[in-house]
């Protein structure tokens, strides 16, 4: 199901996640809403912190499994 | 370089706001899009538009350019601001209209009507 492989990527890219929640938004399938909590956002301007989550989510959004993601990023401090 | 290429960067650095969207603003393709769009008309941006879905390479070589992967993108004077969740998020708590007002002076909101322009 890709929101577990979503899930998967993530967890990879933030281990010290202290929230991680990927949500179907439609039940259709590709379109996601992502919340990740962080300290690698600490300090990072809001255009580095979601560029994180894109890198981090680029397979699923290459081939298309994603056709549209909403990303929401909290720092821990 | 491509032809495509030079034509995508030279909308980002000669327009004062350029939204690269799904669509335009009369017939908007994408929720994300529409978001973007009525952050930026919320804010008085002169908006440029600029539709992604006529040819799939205008997508690639903008990503190419900003490394930003997904659409929509928005650039201000010719630096990204991000997507739609930034921008939104910029809206929300005043940050856009700051970062509009810096950028392109106090008066920007009579800097031009929305228009859409065409790469291919």
């Amino acid at each position: 199901m890709a929101v577990d492989r979503l899930r998967g990527l993530l967890g990879q890219a933030f281990p010290d996640a202290t929230e991680l929640a990927v949500e179907d938004r439609t039940g259709g399938g590709d379109h996601f809403q992502v919340t990740v909590s962080s300290s690698r956002f600490d300090g990072l301007p809001l255009l580095e912190q979601h560029r994180l989550v894109n890198d981090a989510l680029a397979a699923p959004l290459a081939d298309g499994t994603i056709h549209e993601l909403r990303i929401k990023t909290k720092g821990t401090q | 370089m491509s032809e495509l290429r030079d034509q995508i960067e030279n909308v980002i650095d000669s327009e004062d706001v350029a939204l690269f969207m799904k669509g335009t603003p009369q017939l908007v393709m994408c929720g994300n899009s529409r978001r973007a769009l009525e952050a930026l008309r919320r804010a008085g941006a002169p908006v440029t538009a600029v539709d992604v879905l006529p040819d799939p390479r205008i997508r690639q070589e903008l990503s190419a350019v900003s490394s930003w992967p997904t659409i929509p993108q928005v650039f201000v004077r010719g630096e990204l601001v991000g997507g739609a969740d930034i921008v939104e998020e910029l809206a929300q708590n005043g940050e856009l209209e700051r970062t509009l007002t810096e950028k392109l002076g106090p008066d920007y909101r009579n800097a031009g009507a929305e228009r859409v322009v065409a790469v291919a």
